[in-house]
């Protein structure tokens, strides 16, 4: 298991893509899966940048894990904030609504459960806990 | 992200970024494409040479959109790769905004 710890800002993402993509291409994981765990990088680091210890920061702690059979990555995001469970939001609906009322909050989140095989959410010892796991 | 080429034609500008629009990147991507908005009537946003998108990204283009509605001007996306259009039809963005 790799972990780094980062302070959670925004300009702190992209060290975090760079560590785990380091993992993903020792796997040979096809650029399609890399652009999805990317993503899912993006949305969650920022949701935990914007709210987990707004309006302060905070650190946040990124586990990464290779499983086999099957292969996966296995991807924990820590941090010590506001309780907050981001998988308890619905679906935005974009459609119906004039462009400027359309609730794109969760959005992020939304794209995260549809493109990995799991996400899950835990409170545990303070800490926020979410995981995703995707094949590759 | 590279720096984002604009390039004005007339009331016609394309645009075309490099990279990741991402939580970093998008919110100067958007302050230098606002910059360009009060005198066009059309733009294209060659999506070429994008990685990828998060939502930061996608929260960029339907506000611009919505303000380029309110001055009676398009926008449409083209040279979609298939990894980025598969996040638009995810999230409903292609009912939203204009992809070629």
């Amino acid at each position: 298991m790799d972990q780094m710890t980062i302070s959670a800002t925004v300009d702190q993402i992209r060290g975090v893509t760079l560590f785990v993509n380091e993992r993903l291409d020792a796997q040979g994981c096809s650029q399609r899966i890399k652009v999805q765990v990317d993503v899912a990088i993006d949305e969650i680091l920022s949701n935990i940048a914007h709210y987990a210890y707004n309006p302060e920061t905070g650190p946040a702690t990124v586990r990464v894990e290779v499983e086999e059979d099957p292969l996966c990555v296995v991807i924990a995001f820590i941090d010590h904030g506001i309780p907050f469970d981001p998988l308890a939001e619905e679906r935005p609906d974009l459609t119906h609504l004039p462009k400027a009322e359309r609730p794109i909050g969760g959005l992020g989140l939304f794209m995260v459960k549809k493109t990995m095989d799991d996400v899950s959410y835990t409170y545990k010892d303070g800490q926020n806990i979410l995981t995703i796991r995707k094949k590759i | 992200m590279e720096k984002t080429a604009f390039e004005l034609n007339g009331t016609s500008l394309t645009v075309k970024p490099v990279g990741e629009l991402d939580s970093m990147t998008s919110p100067i991507f958007e302050e230098e494409l606002r910059r360009h908005l009060p005198s066009v009537r059309s733009i294209t946003v060659d999506f070429a040479q994008v990685d990828y998108i998060s939502s930061a990204g996608l929260r960029v283009f339907l506000a611009v959109d919505q303000t380029l509605e309110n001055q009676g001007a398009e926008m449409k996306l083209i040279h979609v790769n298939e990894n980025i259009m598969e996040i638009f039809e995810l999230v409903g963005f292609l009912d939203v905004v204009t992809v070629e």
